[in-house]
């Protein structure tokens, strides 16, 4: 397994430069989100309309190239779905870092590719937390938990 | 203290002790294995597996209990392995060795024990290097005796001055506990002075040898310590094993932390009476094949010296340090006058994590993360590092291969 298929371009560059980096004030959800054994922390805010769609996702916290590229792209793909989709695209995303049979999603080519590159952990099984700490957080924050954690809550 | 004045021991031929190790002898994808994790466990020679088969093939019972022949081979053996540990840590008597299950066993052994001795408002030092298993234990004995736990900064140079110990001391210090070496930065520590001043102030001496005893010859009443941890997993024995020492009056003044069988005198339906120690303090039947693999890995590294041990892993040092310096965006923690086997690094714009993932690739181990030392990480003001730990198996040419990996994954993440 060639380490230059989990570090891909597109990788890299969220990791070093994140997409939404930021706090957002007007958050209607948010959560925090750890991994207790390697110390990856991050904290996301999401807000959802009257409609119940997410109309901005924003992050901020400190871990590795994989965990920070893997929460900027993710909000990046949040933004305009609703909180039944974005439910989804986690389980098909938890699906897809852990080599399981990905269920049925409609997806277009930005977020395809996104999710492809991010995809090389599930040949990395010690790296597939670090992908999935941000998508376990959205998890907590759409369903009210204000914390998460990799080890159990 | 071991200091590079004493290595006058013969050097150690690591292409036989290399033979001795099986697991040494692979390759993690199309590299060959080399393994700098051995601050975290290290590997163990064939001697200790033959010991262990043997025991088990041939002399395997419970101890201390039946009448019969292998009941009392096993005994024999067992305690002949905490005799063995009580020469390795220069104890003046067996008694003085309690057999746990690791060294954070032993730590809440202590904690509970010592902590039930000690009054209301008494104060716990602890340094700001420990090991959580140095440190939480305390925190916990803290808020269940009514202890106050005091903190012994550490240095810019990451190590600890005896100076500051002093001024830190009061009358209720009855507890100083500090690492002899840092799990993270191999900083060894000046437990000499520290134990001086800690019994000047009418306190007890705890250390953490975990990381000291397989880097350098340890000796308990040199050092002054009342209590001296290690553990057999990092000494090139089995896991689920490992040694407190404890002076011997101290321990018989101290209560039992876990009850049940072994460790009772005589039992009524509702009280009890304790053996003497150490056996007071082993409830429950123990790691017997493991004490038995563990004398064995004792004896492998006494045979080899721990002096030598103490010079390979300083040459593989320097060389690591020096290979270090010469490489941009890398910073080694800390710059102790006195380091041991150990050092922790941090690069520029690549996490430890992201970097031990590559060296995998390269058929390194090593560990990524916090250390089992977050106080310390936060004083460093650094979420992970990836630390590289020496054993007396590794080879300087295996530093070419560590810098060949750090080269990529500069290059991987666009590092200068």
């Amino acid at each position: 397994m060639d380490v230059r298929e989990l570090y891909q371009e597109l990788i890299l560059d969220h990791g070093k430069r994140p997409r939404n980096f930021r706090v957002l004030n007007a958050a209607t959800h948010t959560a925090h989100g750890h991994n207790p054994l390697c110390g990856d922390k991050l904290v996301l805010h999401l807000v959802l309309d009257d409609g119940g769609k997410i109309t901005d996702a924003a992050f901020q916290g400190a871990g590795c190239a994989i965990s920070v590229a893997s929460a900027s792209m993710m909000t990046e793909l949040l933004k305009n779905k609703t909180r039944d989709e974005a439910q989804k695209l986690f389980t098909y995303f938890h699906a897809l870092a852990t080599g399981e049979t990905t269920p049925a999603f409609p997806l277009n080519d930005t977020d395809t590719a996104r999710l492809q590159a991010l995809s090389g952990v599930r040949n990395f099984p010690v790296r597939v937390k670090c992908a999935t700490l941000a998508w376990h957080t959205l998890k907590a924050a759409l369903e009210g938990a204000t914390t998460t954690s990799t080890e159990g809550a | 203290m071991a200091s590079p004045v004493r290595h006058i021991a013969a050097p150690l031929n690591t292409l036989a002790i290399r033979r001795d190790f099986p697991v040494l002898q692979q390759d993690i994808g199309a590299c060959p294995l080399v393994y700098f994790d051995n601050a975290a466990s290290s590997q163990r020679p064939t001697a200790v597996l033959k010991a262990m088969d043997d025991f088990y093939q041939h002399d395997y019972a419970n101890i201390h209990r039946g009448v019969h022949t292998l009941s009392q081979r096993a005994t024999d053996a067992f305690e002949a392995a905490r005799a063995r540990v009580a020469r390795f840590l220069g104890a003046q008597r067996a008694e003085e060795i309690i057999i746990t299950k690791n060294a954070t066993e032993a730590f809440n052994l202590l904690a509970n024990s010592l902590g039930g001795l000690l009054q209301q408002g008494d104060e716990v030092l602890v340094s700001e290097l420990e090991h959580h298993a140095n440190l939480v234990p305390w925190q916990m004995a803290a808020q269940r005796y009514g202890l106050t736990l005091q903190k012994i900064p550490i240095t810019e140079t990451g190590t600890i001055d005896p100076d500051d110990v002093r001024r830190r001391l009061t009358s209720r210090t009855k507890i100083v506990a500090v690492a002899h070496v840092s799990n993270v930065m191999g900083t060894v520590v000046p437990i000499r002075e520290i134990s001086q001043l800690a019994h000047a102030a009418g306190a007890w001496m705890v250390v953490d040898g975990a990381q000291a005893a397989p880097r350098m010859a340890v000796n308990v009443a040199q050092l002054g310590a009342d209590f001296y941890v290690v553990t057999g997993h990092k000494l090139y024995g089995p896991s689920g094993i490992g040694a407190l020492y404890g002076r011997h009056d101290l321990l018989q003044k101290m209560p039992p932390w876990q009850g049940g069988g072994n460790m009772i005198s005589e039992v009524f339906f509702d009280h009890s009476t304790w053996r003497e120690p150490p056996f007071r303090f082993e409830a429950g039947t123990p790691p017997i094949a493991e004490a038995i693999g563990f004398a064995a890995a004792l004896d492998y590294l006494s045979a080899l010296s721990l002096d030598a041990v103490a010079a390979h892993e300083d040459m593989l040092l320097q060389k690591a340090e020096a290979m270090l310096r010469t490489m941009s965006s890398v910073r080694v923690l800390g710059a102790p006058p006195h380091r041991a086997g150990i050092l922790s690094l941090v690069m520029d714009d690549i996490h430890a994590h992201d970097l031990g993932t590559i060296l995998d690739q390269h058929g390194i181990a090593v560990r990524a993360g916090h250390h089992c030392a977050q106080p310390l990480m936060q004083r460093m003001g650094v979420p992970a590092t990836l630390r590289v730990s020496f054993g007396l198996y590794n080879t300087p040419d295996e530093i070419d291969v560590l810098e060949n990996a750090l080269h990529d994954a500069k290059k991987i993440f666009g590092v200068a």
